[in-house]
């Protein structure tokens, strides 16, 4: 079967070989060799996924999708034929169903990004409060002064003591202190803004 | 849904990748379908068909190339479900069994007119033994249907519809070739209405459910 132009442009050199070789040796239980393949196909499997006019925040998602369909068919894999359009043909195949479930979902649901949800497991909760937190702790982090923020990042996140931190970014052991004051208190007034 | 999740995901699969079984060439599977289905079939015909009467039928050309155009369709449709139950495979092999389609259903519409020449409008619309028919190619194309499914599931489509459709065509051509063995006169125009029904709603029940049944 003849690659289609997307196909083509993303595949550049020609790992076809090795990439066969990697699957037929997964396919007789060679866990590393399946492994290797895996990863190697992520790169291709990424660029092929956008080539498709997959938007750019479900790329990722394809692509697990992808690599699941690729662990649940593995069997059918002819080592005799190229791996390319086998893989090819099962990328295209889970972006079009993504697409289609993109759709629907569009057709009858709103987006609504700013409700939490909730869940009846208590860890699930917990999850989604713990990735929320990150996200507004990686936002605010980045508004810190440089200095602050290394003092902060070196003494309450790697736990190194005060002398550590001043052998490891240059500030002397005072500084360190004041800054890593500074930065909590920062912080502080900043959670309580977003709190009330 | 991040680059480490799809790492942590490699592993989990790494992890649990024992060796699996490669399938044989979708033709040689396709193969063996149909010679587990010839071989039951031949042995169905040669102790209840009426040989006697089929031989007297045999002589009008149409009926030949029809019968032979069936038997055909149901051949390629068959192959062309094993070919498109694989992920590499082009969708194009879904077109393989459309020429004897064509012909099969010209060859009965030629039946058809041949009777009409001979006796005219007489009993053509009458459902006489059709109901008959119906139920052969529904009760024996379904369960053939069912099967081949069963046999294509092993491939695990990722597009199930059009190896369901094909499939289920195939069935039911396969049935409506062995129903001309147990169908001791010429088509009529109700006939040939019927035994297309037969076969699209096999077709439309494999289309429904098939998605299902191949997962």
């Amino acid at each position: 079967m003849r690659m289609r132009a997307a196909e083509a442009d993303v595949a550049t050199e020609d790992p076809d070989r090795p990439w066969s070789a990697l699957m037929t040796a997964a396919q007789d239980g060679d866990s590393t060799a399946y492994a290797r393949l895996l990863r190697e196909i992520l790169p291709y499997l990424r660029a092929l996924v956008r080539r498709l006019g997959q938007h750019p925040n479900e790329v990722e998602d394809v692509v697990q999708d992808i690599l699941l369909t690729i662990h649940r068919v593995r069997h059918t894999y002819d080592p005799a034929l190229p791996f390319t359009p086998w893989i090819a043909t099962i990328a295209r195949r889970r972006a079009i169903d993504q697409r289609r479930r993109t759709g629907r979902v569009g057709a009858w649901e709103t987006a609504d990004s700013d409700t939490i949800e909730t869940f009846v497991d208590v860890y699930a909760n917990r999850r989604a409060e713990v990735r929320e937190l990150r996200q507004w702790l990686a936002q605010v982090l980045g508004e810190l002064p440089p200095k602050q923020r290394e003092a902060l990042e070196l003494v309450k996140f790697r736990e190194l003591s005060v002398a550590e931190a001043a052998a490891a970014s240059g500030q002397s052991p005072g500084a360190i202190k004041v800054n890593t004051h500074r930065a909590l208190r920062t912080l502080r007034r900043l959670w309580d803004r977003e709190t009330t | 849904m991040t680059t480490q999740d799809t790492q942590h995901l490699i592993e989990t699969l790494a992890g649990d990748a024992p060796p699996v079984k490669r399938l044989r060439p979708p033709l040689l599977r396709a193969g063996i379908w149909l010679l587990c289905l010839a071989i039951p079939s031949a042995a169905a015909i040669a102790a209840f068909a009426d040989l006697g009467v089929f031989a007297q039928r045999i002589h009008h050309p149409e009926l030949v190339v029809e019968l032979i155009a069936t038997l055909a369709t149901g051949c390629l449709a068959v192959i062309a479900a094993f070919e498109l139950s694989l992920p590499d495979r082009s969708p194009h092999w879904a077109l393989l069994p459309i020429p004897t389609l064509g012909i099969w259903l010209g060859a009965s519409g030629a039946g058809c007119y041949r009777q009409f020449l001979i006796r005219g409008m007489d009993g053509s619309w009458q459902l006489g033994e059709s109901g008959d028919c119906f139920m052969f190619i529904l009760g024996l194309g379904l369960p053939l249907t069912l099967a081949l499914l069963w046999a294509l599931r092993r491939a695990r489509p990722i597009n199930p519809l059009p190896v369901a459709v094909t499939g289920a065509l195939g069935a039911a051509a396969l049935a409506a070739f062995l129903l001309q063995f147990f169908h001791p006169f010429d088509v009529t125009l109700m006939d040939l209405a019927i035994h297309a029904c037969a076969v699209a709603l096999l077709v439309l029940m494999a289309a429904g459910r098939g998605r299902m049944l191949l997962k």
